[in-house]
């Protein structure tokens, strides 16, 4: 430290007069009243710092910690009520609509069948007459035919007989056939 | 350290463990009279500050969800609370600004007085005896006010022998008033102690050989100190405690 002499009214019995300590300087009696009295004034200033402003401020703060985190976990509480409320809402709603759907479903296959059933109906009516007109059809075909081999027949024999050298009449051949056919 | 010593050492080695705590003007020089600004009144407004500026700035926007400054004053405040509520009881409580100054003016000047250069008010007995006997008073005359004479069986030990109960009770007498003298000299020999060593080793790092010990030791006691400082400062505060519960609660 200070290694240059002082003024030698600062040397005294506490201080050598280059400036260095002699013995403790914390026995140095010279020194206590200034120290106690700095001391007595700075606790003081801290009291009242502490007691007036700090310590009720932070008490407070703590305090208003301490309810804003009961608070927040009353609502987490209520909202956590809430969250299975909506939750069951939900699952019964979600039910109610499978029925709903459900329901749906079968009118809709009813009503389907329903359809279904009247067009088969009219199909089949349908599909009968066709049938019908078909056979009769087929059955004045086949008349024809049967004529068409008869006149085809009488051609074809009246044609052998000719080209055997023999001469037949066109009636008599066609009376011949008609007995075979029946026959 | 005598006057004669300093001129022969001027060239080599120079201790002068004990010049930083030499108390001085800190404006100009002369006699260091009652109301003198000294160096030690300026330590101890630094002090001041710094609890204001931690506990009363670092608190001023009172969020809820807090700065690092106001959950370190928060800390504090915990940290000595429930200190005093558990050695204390409930009734112990409204005690709690009291121990909370001397809490925050010891570890202020204690952590201060370690800045190189400072001066360090917790280092002498006469700030330390202040602390400790206002402690021993308070707490003396706090007991008699609210216990009356039962007071006095803090010093008759009803659960020992009959036999041992008034040599018990010399001893703790005894015990009762070395109180404040342990309790002083305590803060004030580890935070002289503590200083003076490291000066000593900093006179050592003048030798080119020595100088990278020296420079280790600086930083491992510097280490040590900054544990001793708040030990210290919780020492003083827990045994204050303890005496404030022998005033309130003074039958074994």
């Amino acid at each position: 430290m200070a290694t240059e002499p002082l003024d030698m009214e600062v040397a005294g019995t506490c201080v050598s007069e280059f400036g260095g300590a002699i013995g403790m300087p914390q026995l140095c009696g010279e020194w206590f009243g200034n120290q106690i009295f700095w001391l007595v004034v700075a606790l003081v200033a801290i009291y009242f710092i502490l007691s007036r402003i700090a310590l009720p401020r932070i008490g407070s703060v703590l305090a208003e910690r301490q309810g804003t985190i009961t608070n927040d976990i009353a609502a987490a509480e209520d909202l956590k009520v809430k969250a299975t409320e909506a939750e069951a809402a939900y699952d019964k709603a979600l039910i109610d609509a499978r029925a709903e759907a459900q329901r749906i479903i079968s009118a809709a296959k009813a009503d389907i069948q329903a359809d279904l059933d009247k067009a088969i109906v009219t199909a089949d009516a349908e599909i009968a007459a066709k049938a019908a007109e078909s056979e009769k059809a087929i059955s004045e075909i086949r008349a024809g035919a049967m004529q068409n081999v008869e006149e085809v027949a009488k051609d074809t024999a009246q044609a052998i007989v000719a080209a055997l050298g023999g001469s037949a009449d066109a009636k008599t051949v066609s009376a011949a056939v008609e007995a075979r056919m029946k026959g | 350290m005598a006057a004669e010593a300093h001129g022969e050492e001027a060239g080599g080695l120079v201790f002068h463990p004990m010049d930083q705590f030499i108390v001085k003007p800190f404006f100009g020089d002369g006699a260091v009279s009652w109301y003198t600004i000294t160096n030690a009144t300026v330590w101890m407004a630094l002090a001041v500050l710094a609890v204001f500026a931690l506990l009363v700035l670092g608190t001023s926007k009172r969020s809820v969800v807090p700065t690092r400054m106001q959950s370190v004053g928060e800390l504090a405040y915990g940290f000595i609370y429930k200190m005093v509520e558990d050695i204390c009881g409930k009734d112990g409580v409204k005690y709690f600004p009291y121990i909370m100054t001397l809490f925050m003016f010891i570890v202020f000047s204690n952590f201060l007085g370690l800045l190189p250069m400072a001066f360090t008010p917790t280092s002498h007995i006469a700030v330390t005896a202040v602390m400790a006997f206002a402690v021993f008073f308070g707490v003396t005359i706090l007991g008699f006010v609210k216990n009356g004479a039962s007071f006095l069986s803090l010093f008759w030990v009803s659960s020992a022998p009959l036999a041992l109960r008034p040599i018990l009770a010399l001893i703790e007498i005894i015990s009762y008033f070395v109180r404040p003298v342990s309790h002083s000299i305590r803060l004030a020999g580890n935070m002289m102690a503590g200083h003076a060593v490291i000066k000593v080793f900093a006179g050592f790092a003048a030798i080119a050989a020595i100088a990278p010990f020296s420079i280790v030791a600086i930083t491992a006691m510097y280490g040590l100190e900054i544990l001793v400082s708040f030990i210290q400062a919780y020492v003083f505060t827990i045994l204050t405690c303890v005496y404030l519960k022998d005033a309130l609660h003074p039958h074994h």
